[in-house]
């Protein structure tokens, strides 16, 4: 399909739509609205179903009701409205059924703003809702990517019967970009629902959705399941772009926009002669420790760059394991850097003015 | 020797509705009779086979396990959120949702609300009992004033504690809602009233009416320190006089299908 014009919001509601999503449910919050405003106007004329719930409680309730009778279903918020969704999330969490999230982050703690940010991360990221449960969380750095990744969200979502987050922010939401929309994949037609799907109990006993195992002892097993299942999907599901990394003396981690921006601080570096590279983790969770570890093993120190205070700088830590020093640059609040501040930072590290967050202890 | 021919008839089984298992309810509640009214009307308008059920948080929170149809257990207060997504994707089904005052009155108030304003074509069944029980006898929503409840031990103080709701004259008020009536499980012509009810509660939701919802005034023996018989009691002494029962909304192509 040709390339066309579209707004990162919009982009991946239909993307949602091409990849047989059958039902949306969500709430006004800027800056995702405009997916939520691209739901209620195609999916009636497709004949699939668009719900404005009272809150962004009802609304992830409502797609845990819908994910349970089979079929594709997601809904889209940002920050403050994710929070309200932790509560279904666990839930659906509990009862295996597949679903797709996607929040647009914006500034925050509390009402905070409607600019992007990356605050989101260690909630989303680390589960976020009550209980042992980990989201496979996907992180877009342009609009062909958040509309790739959302199609993808769809299947992982299914394969693993779980939650997939796409992470993205207010900049990608409201940024258009040239982006190939996938082909159109029908919706599940009510004989290809899941076996376990809530259909109606003929000729079979009932199916029964439910997160409850009174007995401690089936409720670990049941963790147990959800470990196991982590463990399947780090083995297979680890995602991430690279460049500039053969010769690299200095790693930048970055992920989503701010991966975007540090991007155009190593090309600016490159041309400056140091020897920096960029890797730009997509997937979140699984995160890619085994890649960071041989990085920390390459160079002689990192940079995370993230629009929060340090979260994904943690990740980093575990797979750096103190064999480099690391060094941080964040903007918080809604604040996005800007490509000459990730630039002044690479150049303090090369020439040694830089102080590392974490130094290096072995 | 002489062979006598005995003739047997069936005059009372258990609905197939149900589950052949007895439930974890307490000696003379009255969950179990609306379980077994609800598992009646399914299999008299043979809809067990369509039929989605959505347990509540609260005494009911097993309900999964003892009615013969697919079910969800939803998280506390959201039933009608949740049986929502269920019955848009699947409009030939018939989804019910099963609830108590703490779930439906108190913590899903929003949720009960909206799903009665968006007209959506589900079935409440709202038992009202003016008490928590699974938690061991706290306030509800519907406690009525004066009573006594763990959390309000020297009486519900309405000047500290505020009234009870009344869900049946508040969600008759809305234009989505079809069928909103509000019976009691007191006495035996009760109980046959309400089960007249719960028909035509799935008879709106067959016909695609609207939202439709039936209240039942229920006992808690345990957590209201009562033999059953006394609690059956205290229903009509204390609970009628506070929730009339009533029918607050019938939609004119119920009260016509009746002349007919």
């Amino acid at each position: 399909m040709p390339k066309e014009l579209w707004e990162g919001n919009r982009a991946f509601a239909e993307a949602a739509i091409r990849a047989g999503c059958q039902a949306y449910f969500g709430y006004p919050i800027t800056p995702q609205t405009e997916a939520l405003e691209h739901m209620a106007l195609r999916m009636p004329e497709l004949g699939r179903v668009f719900v404005q719930a009272e809150s962004e409680v009802a609304a992830i309730n409502m797609v845990y009701g819908a994910a349970s009778a089979g079929v594709r279903v997601m809904t889209s918020s940002s920050s403050p409205g994710a929070s309200l969704m932790m509560e279904g999330l666990s839930y659906i969490a509990g009862s295996e059924v597949p679903v797709v999230v996607v929040d647009v982050m914006r500034g925050g703690p509390g009402l905070g703003n409607i600019a992007p940010s990356q605050g989101d991360y260690n909630q989303i990221v680390k589960g976020g809702g009550h209980g042992d449960y980990r989201p496979i969380v996907l992180a877009p750095a342009t609009v062909q990517e958040l509309v790739d990744l959302t199609v993808l969200a769809f299947d992982l979502a299914e394969k693993y019967r779980g939650i997939v987050i796409v992470l993205t922010d207010g900049n990608l939401g409201q940024m258009m970009e040239p982006t190939e929309m996938p082909p159109m994949q029908p919706v599940r037609k009510m004989g290809e629902r899941p076996a376990w799907a809530l259909v109606g109990a003929k000729g079979r006993p009932p199916n029964i959705v439910t997160s409850i195992y009174i007995d401690p002892v089936e409720e670990e097993i049941f963790n147990r399941k959800l470990v196991g299942r982590q463990a399947e999907i780090e083995a297979a599901e680890i995602r991430f772009r690279e460049t500039d990394l053969e010769d690299a003396e200095i790693a930048i981690v970055a992920f989503g926009t701010a991966g975007r921006i540090a991007q155009s601080a190593v090309k600016a570096a490159r041309e400056e002669g140091i020897r920096v590279g960029l890797l730009r983790p997509i997937s979140l969770n699984p995160y890619p420790y085994e890649r960071v570890r041989q990085l920390s093993e390459q160079v002689r120190s990192l940079l995370v760059v993230e629009m929060n205070a340090g979260q994904m700088l943690m990740d980093v830590r575990l797979g750096v394991e103190g064999r480099v020093p690391i060094h941080f640059y964040g903007r918080m609040g809604g604040v996005v850097p800007m490509p000459d501040e990730v630039l002044d930072e690479i150049r303090k590290i090369a020439t040694g003015n830089a102080v590392p967050v974490v130094q290096r202890s072995r | 020797m002489t062979e006598t021919q005995m003739v047997e008839s069936l005059i009372y089984t258990k609905p197939g509705s149900l589950m052949p298992i007895g439930t974890h309810y307490c000696p003379g509640c009255t969950h179990g009779v609306a379980h077994r009214l609800i598992a009646e009307v399914l299999d008299e308008m043979q809809l067990r086979e369509q039929t989605i059920g959505v347990a509540p948080v609260g005494c009911a929170v097993f309900a999964y396990n003892y009615f013969n149809t697919d079910f969800a257990e939803a998280a506390h207060g959201r039933a009608p959120a949740m049986a929502t997504g269920i019955k848009r994707v699947n409009p030939e089904s018939i989804v019910f949702t099963y609830q108590g005052d703490g779930d439906l009155a108190s913590i899903g108030a929003a949720e009960i609300l909206h799903a009665a304003g968006r007209g959506e074509n589900i079935t409440v069944i709202f038992i009202n009992n003016a008490i928590y029980g699974m938690t061991g006898g706290q306030m509800a929503p519907t406690t009525l004033p004066g009573q006594k409840t763990t959390s309000s031990p020297r009486g519900r103080d309405v000047e500290l504690q505020g009234f009870p709701l009344r869900m049946c004259e508040v969600l008759a008020q809305l234009d989505g809602s079809a069928y909103i009536v509000r019976r009691s499980l007191h006495d035996v012509a009760s109980i046959r009233k309400a089960k007249k009810a719960l028909q035509m509660a799935f008879l709106t939701q067959q016909q695609g009416l609207g939202f439709s919802m039936v209240e039942l005034l229920s006992t808690c023996p345990t957590n209201w320190g009562m033999s059953p018989v006394e609690a059956l009691g205290w229903v009509e002494s204390h609970m009628l006089p506070a929730f009339p029962l009533g029918d607050y909304k019938i939609h004119p192509a119920l009260s016509e299908g009746k002349r007919a």
